[in-house]
This record gives structure tokens, C-alpha cells and sequence, in this order.
């Protein structure tokens, strides 16, 4: 008894994002093939440093519609995304240091900033950081667990909105300071750096380079597909349904409890990922990437592009990157203005950025 | 569109023997469904509900009535798990107690609530409105991987023709006017399948044609649905035709036919003032 | 103020003490030796002789005013040329001098010899002074100078200190029964400077008598839950100044939060406003207004406090009005904002810290139990955070603005419908809380660092505050920063400021599962929607 309407309307669906993907991994593959095909000199030539600034920003962008999946769709602003990020890094940069092996200032087994403090061995949960696999694992559930026990307890007692943003940022700030601590065993105020190579390969190469590109490059697509698989679905129609009327869905026999739950500790993970990939290309991670500063920032991509779309905060997190690149080069004392002036005016003037802007022109000229 | 009421209560009839509840959950063995007993609640030292006692049999169709401040929204705030009483107690069926449960446990008893003001979701379509509220299993993991499949889809074309919203099934559901949100929320509660529907203002804002078309549903529905509606339009009440009660400051002040509470002083003193 | 004291002390002491004995001219001359040892024992010597001339001269020394003319030592005050021997003036005076210098370690036991000196002054507060600095390094040859002043002494506070310096020194007599004593009377001290000394006693190798031991082991008791008093005194006190700055962020904050429901992120730098201001006052009191320049600060508070209300009403109006109803927006615009703030504060003052000093009568403080001191510009401001705490209840529930503020927070769309004019409602309360914590800053100026990022750290803690409080509680706000001021000082002496964060971060999460609506919980059907 299906009646046109419904029909039309079930087709419609899946066709939504195709096109952003498509034209994103487009961009992406020129880059690559420009980047490892044309001579040095050429006009067409990708340089070393632009896949280099190209892969850390796509670290960014995963992260972004990480944010976006909690913000955008569920309505959770999280203040705390940069804690994941950076222990996503902190967990691969364990691995990473334990790769220096007796090559460090000290040449000893164990990392330099330990001798520095005088320990004779490594902290227990140092251990096995050695092997690749585990360090990927650490990766993914280190940052799942947090996520899973301060969401659970959040969410439990229905912390929510501004609260629930406070709290992620008191949470956020607490985590700086406990890796600023040299105590704490991941190196203080200096972090990790000086990595030499990963699984054997020295980390400095261009092969090594265009590697971490397309595994960034791979990530972020299948992040975006996931995103996509995750919001066409009903699981996506809950989540929306809750960022706009929660007690409704509750009435109608839904947890929101699980709903939040599974999309925070995905996003957190994400992040984390996100983070992983980001150290061996900027070469350093520390505790300054936990400052409240840093996570309220990615919000600002997501805004920028336009959050409840997937490939907005993609776009976002290219945009605001590019600028602060820019800015911290050609006027440094004008980037907090531009930054602060941003928040305030896309809030205010373009509350569904500029994948929001595009569809209104779209709709306008139709 | 041109269906007449008669039909639409015909249609679901059809729609509700098509779609049992899946037995053995309630218990009904004593033929009442909700019990409240001694239930209080208390804001600040203001009762909003003194020692609420009420009995609901199954398949009835009460009408609650009261004047401002009564309680009549803390109750059902009791019944549906947004508000925990500071003392009494309050069971649906002989076994479960809803003090112990949370907000969607109950309604996955089979509790459907309807708001006051009308509370869809904007953003969805009205299609989408209703596939959300189709009583079905809600966990994290079913929604994750489940598609629409027939069923459903029958399921969710025969209600919005009941509610008469066919035309309307891909428009985004704020944009519906007052009285459409109201049916719509009615659609949802249906999806649901609930033993037992709380109406809070079901027919505020409506035309007397969409009032009438409305009382006529809900006394379809009463029989194998048991309903609790609060109103303030006698004249709807009237239609209704079921029995009426009348709560005053926390507690029930009179129980009966309308004909004799209309008939009773103390709530011609609670109304008209003193 | 010491300085004067001394002054009016010298010129006392010259008036109303007559020569014991005249100064010998060899130990003068040995204040001119070279070696520091030397001199050292020359000014021990002249301490021992403990008389009028022997203060002028060290007091003299160690305002550098001594000189070695033509083989005698003489005091220069200006044109006057004093011999330092008789205090007689020199005429005509010697041409040729050459000063006296002396190095830290010399100048460190002439001021230990001038406050043993001070024991014989006549003012009380003078006496009580040297006799506390006295007991904080108590040395074997002072046992005569100490039984001297002893026996001088009416004052009863004083013949405490100074017996307790004398049983310190008692603690080495050959004699049982007068160790024994001298155990005893320790007991009543609350330096910790003491404990060693007793703890060295318990050792069977270096007290032989079996009583003294075990007197000892009671009053080395009786000190240390005397200190554990004294430190948790000063804990409180240090908890209490935390928070009542807590609580002049968290008022406005609360005041905002619970008009508006939005979170303005640039409260903390609302704060740096008014530490700047109190900069600014105190500039411009320093350049055209220097003989009050103590009173910059009661100068800076109504600044401040306007500062700070108008850029927030400025911010109300131009930006946070507009989102009304999108509270996690305006949680990002208002971010937009104190990046804003904070870079303008920089361009304009600098990205360095400022320095804003206590004006004198703010500085110093009252010593209690020996070993906590109370700063007095804690104690201002814990005295100020009351005063304004008192002024906003006042406002709040004693004027028609006041009742407006309480309708909108309570329910907005009903206090429009009575006519409330909610829109100015807003600009005004948001000028309130902004103001309020405008004041926050000024006092925190007097504190802590003044600089372009000190508002950040403060946004998280207000709002823990509000939170904890329940939101539009005065009484909550106020027990929520007592608590969290008070147990936060705890936890940092426990266990460091890191943990103690983390600490209370996880018990606010825990709080909130309990009691979602804050201490002093609202309820009722508006609450929630």
C-alpha cells in the first residue's frame, strides 16, 4: 500500500553526500598523482611541504567531523575533543619513542626524558608500547574507555548542553595539567619528539611522507563514509531526534543514554585516530595540544564549514587551517582577532556555514 | 482527501487486531491497569499532587478535569517516569512499578504520553516522525543496521492516512500547522501501540470539526486501549462519554458521570470560585 | 613604619637612658678592621654592652652613616660630624673620612644585634617584635642579655617569648632539674624551629635522664598539634581568600547565567578588565596624584566596576542578544569574544604581566599563633567580597530591578507578559554580572598576576560554582565558593594543586548525579523544559 509520495521519498535518501565524497577523494588524488608524477620544477608540481601541511590538515578534518558527528548531529558540544586528539598522539608517540631505541642523546633502551628524571626502568604502563599492533590498539581504547566513563556518568545523570561543554572543558584542563607534570611519565612540558622511524623505516623520507598522506587521506574517507553510513540510517534519525527534542524521544521508548553513548566514544576514537596519524607528521606531540584553547577551536572548523553536513567541517578545517598558516606568518598579533572575530560573526551570520550559505544561494537562484 | 471519520476508525481497528502487543508483559488479572496510591509530590513546600489515590480499569476512557495547578500535568509526569514521588506508589498492571523506571522503560511498557503543547520532531519529516515512534525493538544496535522494510511501511501509510497527513508524508514536520502537530503527535502515539495513552489538551487549538473528528478516534481507541485524557472543553468531555475525574489541589475532589459532577457543589465551588 | 619606630626608639633611648659605662674606644676601632669576623665580634661586644650609645652606634653602621676620620670613628648625619665614643658633635669637622663598609654576612648579625637590642625598648610592640625575631634564632651567648631582659620585662605576652628562648638555651644546662624545666616551658611554643631540638632530646645518647626523655616526647606533642592547628588555620584562611574571589566571578556569572541561561565565556575576562583598571588607576595616581597614591585602589573599584559593566553590556547587545535561545552558540561567540578581549590587551598594555602593588596599608599582616601570618590584603578582600555580597543581596531583593532580574530568571515569557521590559532586563543584569566581576578583578589585582590571559583559568571555576550553588541561589553561589575554595586549599597542601583539580572535578561530576539542580535546587514545573 506504498503510496508515490513515500516512495519518492525513500529514493531520495541515499543520493545525499555521494557527490561531496566523490569530488573530495578527487582533489585528494591529484594531489598525490601531481605530488609523485610531475618534475620538481613544474608549474603543476605538489611540493614536499604542501602534502606535509596537506596531511596534518586532513588530521584536522578527520577530527572535525568527529566533532561533528557529536555536535552537529547529536547537539553535544564537547569542549574536550583535543583531550582524544592528543592521547590518540600520546598513545602512538609511545610507540614512536620506543622506535629511537639507543639512538636518543643518552643512547640507552629507555627514552631520554626518563634518564633526564633518573628512572632505571620503564613505568608500567609503558610496557609493550614497543610493538606496533599495541600501540595501534592503545589508539583506539584508551581514548574509547575515557570517552565510555565520563560519557556514561554525563549522560547518565542527563548533564547536558552548556554543562555538559563546561564539564568536558574542566576535564580538558585537568589533562593538561597531569601531562605537564613530568611525573606523570610522558614527558612534561617537552613531550615526545625526535622520532626516528616506524616498523624499521626511517620516518624522514618522502616515501615515508606520501605513505602518511594516503593513510591520512584514507582515513578521512572512510570517516566521511562512515559518517554517511551512521546518519542515513535510523541510528542517524534517533541521534537527530534527540539533539531536538530529547523527552519526546524518551517518551517513545528510546534510551538516549546508549545513543549518545556510542556516538561520543566513536567520535572519540576518531579523534584519536585522528591524533595518531598527526604525530609522525608534525614530528612532535605535547601537553599544549590539550589546552581548552586547541578543543574549542575544532568547533570553529565544524561552524565554519557547517555542522550537520559531512563534508562542511572537511571544508571547515581546510578554510581556518589555511588562514591561521597564513595569518601566523604574515601578521601574527592579527590571528586572535581574525579568530575571535570569526567565532562571533559565523554564529551570528551563518549559524549552517557555508555548505548552509551554498544551499541558500542554490535554493535562491532555483 | 476525503475520509470520512467513520472510515478511519474502521481502518484502525483493522490496523490495531493487525498489530497485537506482544502478550504476557502486563498483567491484567484484576482488570485495572494503573493503580495510584497515597502518591505526593512537593516543589519547594508547594503539593503539587496530596495523597493522590485513582484506579484506572483496563479499556476505559477517563477524562480528568481540574482547575489550574491541580496536579493534572504532575501526574501523568509521575506515570511517565519524568517525575519521582516523594511517597506513594504507582502500578501499571499488577507487577510493574513505575517508580523504579526510567522514562523509556515505560514507554517500552506500553505507556504513551501526548504533550500539551505539541512536541514532534521539527526537523523530521512527518514520515520520519512516525517510523521513529513504530513500536519495534530501540536499542543502539537494531536502529544501527535495521531498513524499512514492508511492514513498516504499510504500517506507517495506514496511519497517516489516519491522521490524514498522507499528502504531507516528505514535508518537514514543522511546518505542518497547530492542529496537524497535534494529529501527528496522536499518529506517533499510535506507532506506538500503547496500552495505555495519557492526553494532555489532545484538542487545544483544533476546529470543531477536527475536535469532533478527534473524540471520535479516542472513543474508537478506548476498549482494547485504555485513555487518560485531561481537557478543559466540557463539551468535548461530553462527547467522550466516559467517566470523569475531577482533581483539586493534589487529590481527587469527585469521581463519576459528567452529569454528576456537573451536579456536585464541591467542584461547582472549586470552578466558579468561592 | 619600622623605620620610624626606630627613629622615635633611638631618640627615647638617648633621652631616658643614662650611660652604663662609656664605649671602649678598641672595640669601636675593631668596627673599622678589616676582616668581617672582626667586626662581627666588635658588634657582639658593643650588643653585649646593650646601652644607649651602643644602639646609636650599630644603628648608625647599618645605615652606612659610620666613617673612620683622622683614627676615630665618627657618625655622619648630614653636615653633622658625631664622635661615634661620646656622641658629641665635631668641630671643626675632620676633612678626611673613610666609611665603614660591611657585607651581607656582617649586616645579617647586625641586624640580629640590633633586634636583641630592641628587647630593651620602651614601646611594647617594638619589645614583642624583637623578642619574636629574637626566639627564631636563639644563640648560647645570649643567655646573660636574655636574663636581663627577663628580668625587665612586665609584659606578660613578652616574658612568654622570652622564657621560651631561654628554655632553649636552659635545654643545654648540665642540670636535670633545670632541663627539665626548660622541657617543660617549650611546651607552649608553636615554633617549629623547637621541634628539632626536642626530637634531638628522645636520643638516650644525648639526654641521659629517663623524665626529661619522656617530658620531652609529651611537649614535642603538645607543639606539633599546635603547628597542625595553626597550619590548618591558615589553610581556611587562604581557602576563604580563594574563595571569595571564587565568589566575585561566580555572583555575576550566576547572575548572567541564570537571566539568560547562556555561559559567557569572556566572564573571566571581564575579571582582567577590572585588574587592568586598577592598573590604570594606579598609573594615573602615580603620575598626577602621587600623595594618595595609596588610595588609587578605592579609585579603581567604581572603575572597574563600570569598565567592565559597559563592555558587557556592549557585548549583550551587539552579540549574545542575538542568539538568544542557541545557548551552545553564544558558548562560541562569547569564546570569539575573550580571544578578542585578550588580544586587545595585549596590543594595549603588552603581552607582559603589569605590576599592581598593594598600597601600604594593604601590605603586611597579622601575625597569629607564631607561624601563620594573615596578609592584610587577603583580609580585604575578604572583607570587600562580603561588602559587595551584601550589596548584590540588596539589589536583588530589595529593588525593582532586583524583582525584575528574579521574575525573568524565574520565567521569562510570563515576567514579558506582566510587562516586565525583558530585553533591558537582560542588557542591565548582563551590566550587573559584568560589573560584579569587573570588582572580582580589581581585587584579584591584588593578589595575583596581572596580565592579558589571567581571566581563562577562572570561566571553569565560576561556573563549578554556579553549578554546585544551583543556579539563581545567592546562598548557593556562596556555599558552593566557600566549599570549593576551602576544600580545594586542603586537597594542594595534601596533595598537590594537579590532583586536587583533578579531585574536584570528579567530585562536581559526581555532585551533579546526585543533585542535578545544584545545592539549593529550583523547583518546579518551569524548571525543566
Amino acid at each position: 500500500m506504498t503510496t508515490p509520495v513515500l516512495l519518492r521519498f525513500l529514493e531520495a535518501t541515499p543520493k545525499k553526500g555521494w557527490l561531496a565524497i566523490a569530488c573530495l577523494s578527487a582533489v585528494i588524488a591529484t594531489m598525490l598523482a601531481l605530488h609523485l608524477f610531475t618534475p620538481d620544477g613544474s608549474a603543476l608540481h605538489v611540493s614536499d611541504y604542501a602534502i606535509t601541511v596537506g596531511g596534518k590538515i586532513m588530521c584536522y578534518a578527520i577530527v572535525a567531523v568527529a566533532m561533528d558527528l557529536i555536535w552537529g548531529y547529536a547537539g553535544i558540544l564537547s569542549l574536550g575533543h583535543g583531550v582524544f586528539f592528543a592521547l590518540g598522539g600520546y598513545a602512538f608517540g609511545m610507540y614512536l619513542m620506543r622506535g629511537i631505541g639507543h639512538d636518543g642523546v643518552y643512547q640507552t633502551s629507555l627514552p631520554d626524558f626518563m634518564v633526564f628524571l633518573d628512572w632505571k626502568q620503564l613505568p608500567w604502563y609503558w610496557s609493550g608500547s614497543d610493538h606496533f599492533l599495541w600501540a595501534v590498539l592503545m589508539v583506539l581504547v584508551v581514548p574509547a574507555l575515557l570517552a565510555l566513563v565520563f560519557g556514561y556518568f554525563a549522560f547518565r545523570s542527563r548533564i547536558k548542553g552548556v554543562y555538559f561543554s563546561i564539564i568536558t572543558q574542566a576535564m580538558t584542563y585537568a589533562f593538561m595539567l597531569l601531562f605537564f607534570r613530568n611525573e606523570t611519565g610522558f614527558g612534561g612540558n617537552n613531550g615526545f619528539t625526535d622520532f626516528k622511524r616506524i616498523l624499521g623505516y626511517d620516518i624522514t623520507t618522502p616515501g615515508m611522507r606520501v605513505t602518511l598522506f594516503a593513510a591520512t587521506a584514507a582515513t578521512l574517507l572512510a570517516t566521511l563514509l562512515l559518517g554517511r553510513y551512521l546518519m542515513t540510517s535510523k541510528f542517524g534519525r534517533v541521534l537527530t531526534a534527540i539533539r531536538d527534542a530529547e523527552s519526546r524521544v524518551m517518551f517513545i521508548g528510546y534510551n538516549p543514554l546508549g545513543y549518545k553513548l556510542f556516538i561520543w566514544t566513536l567520535s572519540a576514537m576518531l579523534c584519536a585516530v585522528a591524533g595518531a596519524l598527526y604525530v609522525p607528521q608534525v614530528g612532535i606531540i605535547n601537553p599544549s595540544e590539550m589546552s581548552p584553547a586547541n578543543s574549542i577551536e575544532i568547533a570553529i572548523w565544524v561552524a565554519v564549514g557547517g555542522r550537520g553536513t559531512l563534508i562542511g567541517p572537511v571544508f571547515g578545517a581546510f578554510l581556518v587551517n589555511l588562514a591561521k598558516s597564513w595569518f601566523t606568518v604574515a601578521f601574527p598579533e592579527y590571528w586572535l582577532f581574525f579568530l575571535g572575530l570569526l567565532f562571533i560573526l559565523v554564529t551570528l551570520f551563518l549559524p549552517q556555514g557555508l555548505v548552509g550559505l551554498w544551499r541558500r544561494l542554490k535554493g535562491g537562484a532555483a | 482527501m476525503s475520509i470520512t471519520l467513520s472510515e478511519a476508525g474502521q481502518q484502525w481497528e483493522e490496523a490495531a487486531t493487525s498489530h497485537l502487543l506482544a502478550p504476557g508483559e502486563l498483567d491484567l488479572s484484576h482488570k485495572v491497569i494503573l493503580y495510584l496510591e497515597d502518591i505526593s509530590v512537593s516543589f519547594d513546600g508547594f503539593k503539587a499532587l496530596n495523597k493522590l489515590t485513582l484506579t484506572i480499569d483496563a479499556g476505559e476512557l477517563r477524562c480528568i478535569i481540574g482547575p489550574n495547578g491541580a496536579g493534572k500535568t504532575t501526574m501523568m509526569d509521575v506515570i511517565t517516569g519524568k517525575t519521582r514521588p516523594d511517597s506513594g506508589t504507582a502500578f501499571f498492571g499488577q507487577t510493574l512499578d513505575l517508580t523504579r523506571m526510567r522514562e523509556p522503560e515505560i514507554a517500552d511498557a506500553g505507556i504513551g504520553r501526548k504533550f500539551q503543547k505539541p512536541t514532534i520532531f521539527e526537523n523530521h519529516s512527518v514520515f520520519e516522525n512516525l517510523e521513529l515512534a513504530m513500536k519495534t525493538d530501540k536499542r543502539v544496535r537494531h536502529s544501527l543496521f535495521s531498513e524499512i522494510d514492508d511492514a513498516t511501511l504499510d504500517r506507517i501509510s495506514d496511519t497517516l492516512k489516519l491522521i490524514r497527513l498522507a499528502p504531507d508524508a516528505d514535508r518537514s514536520a514543522g511546518r505542518l500547522s497547530h492542529g496537524q502537530k497535534q494529529w501527528l503527535e496522536i499518529g506517533m502515539l499510535l506507532m506506538q501501540e500503547p496500552r495505555l495513552l495519557l492526553l494532555d489538551e489532545p484538542v487545544a487549538g483544533m476546529t470543531d470539526d477536527e475536535t469532533e473528528r478527534t473524540g471520535e478516534l479516542f472513543r474508537s481507541l478506548a476498549g482494547r486501549h485504555t485513555l487518560i485524557v485531561v481537557e478543559h472543553d466540557m463539551a468535548f468531555i461530553e462527547q467522550l462519554g466516559g467517566k470523569v475525574t475531577v482533581l483539586h489541589e493534589g487529590s481527587v475532589l469527585a469521581e463519576g458521570g459528567l452529569a454528576t459532577i456537573q451536579a456536585d457543589p464541591r467542584v461547582i465551588e472549586v470552578y466558579l470560585g468561592r | 613604619m619600622r623605620h620610624k619606630l626606630k627613629i622615635i626608639l633611638i631618640v627615647i633611648l638617648l633621652q631616658c637612658t643614662p650611660a652604663i659605662a662609656a664605649l671602649d674606644p678598641a672595640v669601636l676601632r675593631q668596627l673599622a678592621a678589616e676582616e668581617s669576623d672582626e667586626k662581627i665580634a666588635a658588634i657582639e661586644k658593643l650588643t653585649q654592652a646593650g646601652d644607649a650609645d651602643a644602639l646609636r652606634v650599630l644603628k648608625a653602621l647599618s645605615e652606612d652613616a659610620l666613617y673612620l676620620a683622622a683614627g676615630r670613628i665618627v657618625e655622619v648625619h648630614g653636615e653633622r660630624i658625631v664622635d661615634a665614643q661620646t656622641g658629641d658633635e665635631l668641630k671643626p669637622a675632620p676633612q678626611d673620612r673613610e666609611g665603614i663598609s660591611i657585607n651581607n654576612r656582617v649586616r645579617r648579625e647586625l641586624g640580629n644585634a640590633l633586634a636583641r637590642m630592641r628587647l630593651f625598648a620602651p614601646a611594647r610592640l617594638t619589645r614583642l617584635a624583637a623578642a619574636q625575631e629574637l626566639l627564631a634564632h636563639v644563640e648560647s651567648d645570649m643567655a646573660p642579655l636574655l636574663s636581663r631582659a627577663l628580668a625587665r620585662e612586665t609584659d606578660q605576652e613578652i616574658k612568654e617569648l622570652l622564657a621560651l628562648a631561654d628554655a632553649q638555651l636552659s635545654l643545654k644546662s648540665a642540670d636535670v632539674p633545670t632541663r627539665l624545666a626548660a622541657v617543660k616551658t617549650l611546651a607552649a611554643s608553636s615554633n617549629p624551629s623547637i621541634k628539632p631540638l626536642l626530637v634531638a632530646l628522645q636520643d638516650r645518647n644525648a639526654e641521659p635522664d629517663e623524665r626529661v626523655r619522656l617530658e620531652a616526647q609529651s611537649s614535642l606533642k603538645a607543639i606539633e598539634s599546635r603547628l597542625a592547628f595553626s597550619d590548618n588555620v591558615g589553610r581556611i584562611f587562604s581557602g576563604l581568600s580563594l574563595a571569595s574571589i571564587l565568589l566575585l566571578a561566580a555572583l555575576g556569572l550566576a547572575i548572567t547565567y541564570g537571566v539568560m541561561g547562556v555561559i559567557n565565556m569572556a566572564h573571566g575576562e571581564l575579571l582582567m578588565i577590572g585588574a587592568y583598571s586598577a592598573f590604570a588607576m594606579q598609573t594615573l595616581f602615580h603620575k598626577y596624584l602621587p600623595a594618595a597614591q595609596d588610595w588609587y585602589v578605592v579609585a579603581a573599584i567604581p572603575f572597574g566596576f563600570f569598565a567592565a559593566a559597559l563592555a558587557g553590556m556592549l557585548m549583550e547587545r551587539t552579540v549574545i542578544r542575538w542568539l538568544y535561545g542557541r545557548p551552545l552558540e553564544t558558548l562560541l561567540a562569547t569564546w570569539g569574544l575573550s580571544l578578542f578581549l585578550i588580544q586587545t590587551a595585549r596590543v594595549v598594555f603588552g603581552a607582559q604581566n603589569v605590576e599592581v602593588a598593594n598600597p601600604s596599608w594593604m601590605s603586611g599582616g597579622i601575625q597569629l599563633l607564631g607561624n601563620v601570618t594573615l596578609p592584610l590584603n587577603r583580609i580585604a578582600i575578604i572583607g570587600f567580597s562580603l561588602l559587595v555580597l551584601l550589596l548584590v543581596w540588596v539589589l536583588m531583593n530589595r529593588t525593582r530591578l532586583g524583582m525584575f532580574v528574579r521574575a525573568v530568571t524565574q520565567n521569562r515569557a510570563m515576567a514579558g507578559c506582566v510587562g516586565v521590559p525583558t530585553g533591558r532586563i537582560d542588557t542591565l543584569a548582563f551590566g550587573l554580572g559584568a560589573g560584579i566581576a569587573g570588582l572580582g578583578g580589581v581585587a584579584l589585582s591584588q593578589l595575583a598576576n596581572v596580565g592579558p590571559d589571567m581571566g581563562q583559568g577562572y570561566i571553569v571555576d565560576s561556573f563549578m560554582v554556579v553549578v554546585l550553588g544551583g543556579v539563581g541561589q545567592l546562598a548557593g553561589a556562596v556555599w558552593a565558593a566557600l566549599g570549593l575554595g576551602v576544600a580545594s586549599k586542603f586537597l594542594e597542601g595534601w596533595l598537590g594543586a594537579v590532583i586536587s583539580k583533578i579531585l574536584v572535578l570528579v567530585f562536581i561530576i559526581v555532585f551533579i548525579q546526585r543533585r542535578p539542580q545544584g545545592l539549593f535546587a529550583l523547583k518546579g514545573r518551569f524548571v525543566e523544559s
